[in-house]
């Protein structure tokens, strides 16, 4: 049974591995020209109607107010209850959100795996007769877990039900997409069975997190248990190597792009970048760029058009 | 309406698209009924065999078709070349940020195609989806310069075919966007789709020459070569400044002359050259209110200094950022403390938020919305209005790039509640604002039948805002005021509103906020605005 251990661990691996990898290849790309879009969540006293701080006459003298409250004031709501799509597309959120939610839990139901373990480890007994906190987590696992397995199948299931029965949704969904819905579904199915026909608390699931964390190669497991942790080990590793990696990229989308208003100032750390990117030579091959490999960005921005296209 | 998959664009067939003015979204008032509604003027026979025309009913850019097989092969291995520059540090630092981003992430919900106002206008024509020219393009991605095209890649990011087929239709349909980007805002995930069409568009111009004749040849060279887009020379914007100046100042009872080339003045005031010809009396309208308050400030007559316009914007960095570098340059040489910007709603957002990362050192000069300007020149007291004199319905425009793209919603808001006792708001308007169908170069463009599918699809749902936000009182005799503070908005407004007979049958005149403010200007003769149709 120590081969369940291994996936363990080896899809975490991959999972830190992945994410850390994508998450340096989106920052260290060069900064981009500005492209924000309003309403911008830190924008102090004016995010609530879209409004920058370009309102202010002579803005360049003033201060600029930042707040990190007006952002929280749209994080938390949008990635907790994916207000967004509840606003702008609720058929869509009806199915999203639930899926989406119980992912969460399920997020939360490995933390208090973990929590629980690490109780048991030093002795603190996990259980509807134990003490305040053993008591806590054993009913916080048993609420987080259910309700995260049954939202999220739901949710799953929904997902699945549109993308295939409606046709604007079908014809936008690869293969692939199918199979990681089917995916979500036959992990949250063995789950559901693994717990519901034994083990309705998670305490064998307690005992494979403390296992995992002192490196207790002898775990055994029922094979529902073992098929349920090998599926959704499986499925951690998968995830950031897909576009269902947007659970953390979406960070450069808002803060990289959509809220990234900072103005650059002569002699700034943005213009030292910039001019640094200007030296960048292009091949850009049009009669008005000639892009020869030799010439820089200042150098063909600075130089008048020379050819005019052939339309 | 005929489904259409993503796949189909790759398939030759004369047209991937029918547009059928029975499938438009319904219009409010004496527009209910299709019947009651101008023909869609169809496409001329020479046309279609002259151009590749095969996407839909119209024509944005006039591609020829190709003589040859090998040239089509041509044309499509150029593309590609374009596409892998496109996903380059070297050649594409400039979006590749966000380009990534969008390409990767798109997970599918359609939340996009709602907020689009030319995907709902159409009908849900399904090659108007927002997301419809990404998936195209992504694919495209995925399969020749991410990945090897294999199995796993058609697995994992869809089929597609790389054909002349494609990429002719796909530089048609970087052209049925008006880069509003109303979508991105709804989007759960952050997804770009007009930034997507921005970053095709940049391929065919960049690395293929290929650009819609009035926004490249016609557009940013002209104003390269000649200094306006409108062709006029330093002399000749002069001129006509000069004759407008004359006219405001007989109508206004001031004397004013515009300042031309003033060293150490506090403001270079850039307007949209169109105004000069189009609209002579927002020029004079900026002259009147600068004058009476007593601010110092100056034109260029710099190359394109006089022409605020940057339409590279649009579709190529290197013309937008030649534009920038001489709007910039002209501003340095007079020693300005800051650049306030006309009614023009591009050449806001180009010269102070997406030129901020290109002019570097001293070209980096404090740029202004002339609407800021104003509204501290009415809060202050620095001009007196009589807000009676503007006792008619009023509403605003929100052009895109002024609320959406650079978050400037409340100084337009405080002037007109302070000068006009009339005003109403449209819905949605603000950041939420719907694109008057002229953006992103289209408002200029009207080759073929393009002006028909302007007014009937991309400005649809703006004429609906109009006619809603005006429902109490359309009838013709009551003049009614739509205040558009974008040159390029103005322009597609014209074309719209004429399109539908709207001065006639509703009474609406739409103009600027200049004239609009000179209009209850106290020490201003009355009556400056002209109630009749321009």
């Amino acid at each position: 049974m120590s081969l369940i251990l291994l996936v363990t661990y080896v899809s975490a691996g991959v999972f830190i591995v992945a994410v850390v990898s994508r998450f340096v290849k989106y920052a260290s790309l060069p900064i981009h020209l500005r492209w924000e879009l309003y309403p911008v969540a830190h924008e102090k006293g004016r995010a609530k109607y879209g409004g920058s701080y370009l309102e202010e006459l002579d803005w360049w003298t003033k201060p600029r107010e930042s707040s990190l409250i007006g952002e929280l004031k749209v994080m938390i709501p949008e990635i907790l209850f994916l207000a967004g799509v509840r606003e702008h597309n609720k058929n869509h959120w009806l199915r999203s959100f639930p899926f989406h939610f119980g992912l969460y839990l399920l997020a939360g139901l490995i933390v208090l795996l973990i929590v629980g373990a690490v109780l048991e480890a030093v002795g603190i007994a996990v259980s509807r007769e134990a003490g305040l906190a053993g008591r806590a987590i054993h009913h916080l696992t048993y609420i987080v877990g259910w309700v995260g397995l049954v939202l999220g199948l739901l949710g799953a299931i929904a997902l699945l039900v549109r993308r295939v029965f409606n046709a604007s949704y079908r014809e936008y969904t690869k293969k692939a997409d199918y199979f990681n819905l089917a995916f979500f579904i036959v992990t949250f199915v063995v789950a559901v069975a693994a717990h519901g026909m034994a083990d309705p608390y998670f305490a064998d699931l307690r005992s494979y997190a403390g296992s995992l964390l002192m490196f207790d190669f002898d775990f055994s497991a029922r094979p529902l248990l073992a098929a349920e942790i090998v599926l959704a080990s499986i499925l951690v590793a998968y995830v950031p190597l897909t576009h269902m990696s947007h659970f953390f990229t979406k960070w450069f989308m808002y803060h990289g792009i959509r809220w990234s208003d900072e103005p650059a100032q002569r002699g700034g750390k943005i213009e030292g970048r910039v001019e640094q990117l200007l030296k960048h030579r292009v091949t850009w091959a049009a009669p008005h760029i000639r892009g020869d490999g030799k010439k820089n960005w200042v150098d063909v921005a600075t130089s008048d058009v020379v050819e005019d296209r052939q339309q | 309406m005929k489904r259409v998959k993503v796949e189909d664009i790759s398939r030759p067939s004369e047209k991937l698209s029918e547009l059928r003015k029975e499938d438009f979204k319904p219009l409010p008032a004496d527009f209910a009924d299709p019947e009651a509604t101008p023909e869609f003027k169809p496409l001329s026979d020479e046309a279609r065999q002259k151009f590749e025309a095969t996407l839909d009913d119209t024509l944005a850019l006039s591609l020829p078709k190709p003589k040859s097989k090998e040239e089509e092969d041509e044309l499509v291995a150029r593309f590609l070349s374009g596409m892998e520059k496109l996903f380059s540090e070297e050649n594409n630092w400039t979006f590749l940020q966000p380009l990534l981003l969008s390409m990767e992430h798109c997970a599918a919900c359609h939340t996009c195609s709602d907020a689009c106002h030319i995907y709902e206008a159409s009908g849900e024509n399904p090659i108007y989806r927002p997301a419809y020219r990404s998936e195209v393009f992504r694919r495209l991605y995925k399969k020749h310069v991410k990945g090897n095209g294999g199995l796993l890649s058609a697995w994992r990011s869809g089929e597609i075919e790389l054909n002349w087929t494609t990429v002719a239709r796909l530089a048609e349909l970087a052209y049925r966007c008006n880069l509003c980007r109303r979508c991105a805002q709804t989007c759960p995930i952050g997804v770009d789709n007009a930034l997507i069409a921005h970053e095709i568009r940049k391929v065919f111009s960049q690395e293929m020459g290929i650009a819609p004749r009035e926004i490249h040849l016609d557009g940013s060279v002209k104003q390269l070569r000649t200094g306006s887009s409108t062709g006029m020379s330093a002399e000749v914007v002069k001129d006509n400044i000069e004759f407008i100046d004359e006219d405001i100042s007989e109508k206004t009872g001031l004397s004013i002359e515009t300042p031309w080339d003033k060293h150490g003045a506090d403001i270079l005031l850039i307007h949209n050259a169109g105004e000069i010809l189009s609209w002579p009396l927002n020029p004079g309208a900026f002259a009147v209110i600068f004058e009476s308050a007593g601010l110092s400030w100056t034109m260029s007559s710099e190359i394109a200094a006089y022409d605020g316009i940057n339409y590279g914007v649009w579709y190529d960095d290197f013309q937008f950022a030649r534009v920038a570098i001489k709007h910039a340059e002209a501003a340095r040489k007079l020693g300005v403390k800051k650049i306030v910007l006309g009614e023009c709603g591009h050449a806001h957002k180009a010269l102070t938020v997406i030129a901020d990362r290109v002019l570097t050192g001293e070209l980096n000069i404090p740029r202004e919305s002339c609407m800021v300007t104003f509204w501290d020149l009415i809060s202050s007291g620095r001009i007196k209005v009589d807000p009676s004199r503007n006792d008619f319905p009023v509403t605003l425009h929100d052009p895109c790039n002024l609320v959406r793209l650079m978050g400037i919603v409340d100084p337009q808001r405080k002037i007109l509640k302070k000068i006009a006792p009339r005003f109403r708001e449209m819905t949605p308007h603000g950041v939420e604002n719907y694109c008057c169908g002229g953006g992103s170069g289209f408002a200029i463009m009207s080759g073929h039948n393009f002006a028909d599918w302007r007014a009937q699809i991309s400005g649809r749902k703006k004429l609906e805002q109009v006619l809603n936000a005006f429902k109490d009182e359309l009838d013709p005799s009551v003049k009614k005021y739509l205040c558009a503070p974008c040159s390029n908005c103005k322009g597609q407004l014209r074309d719209l509103l004429s399109y539908y007979d709207v001065w006639e049958k509703y009474g609406i005149l739409y103009d600027g906020m200049a004239e609009l403010i000179v209009n209850c200007m106290t020490d201003v003769e009355p009556g400056f605005i002209e109630w009749e149709w321009h």
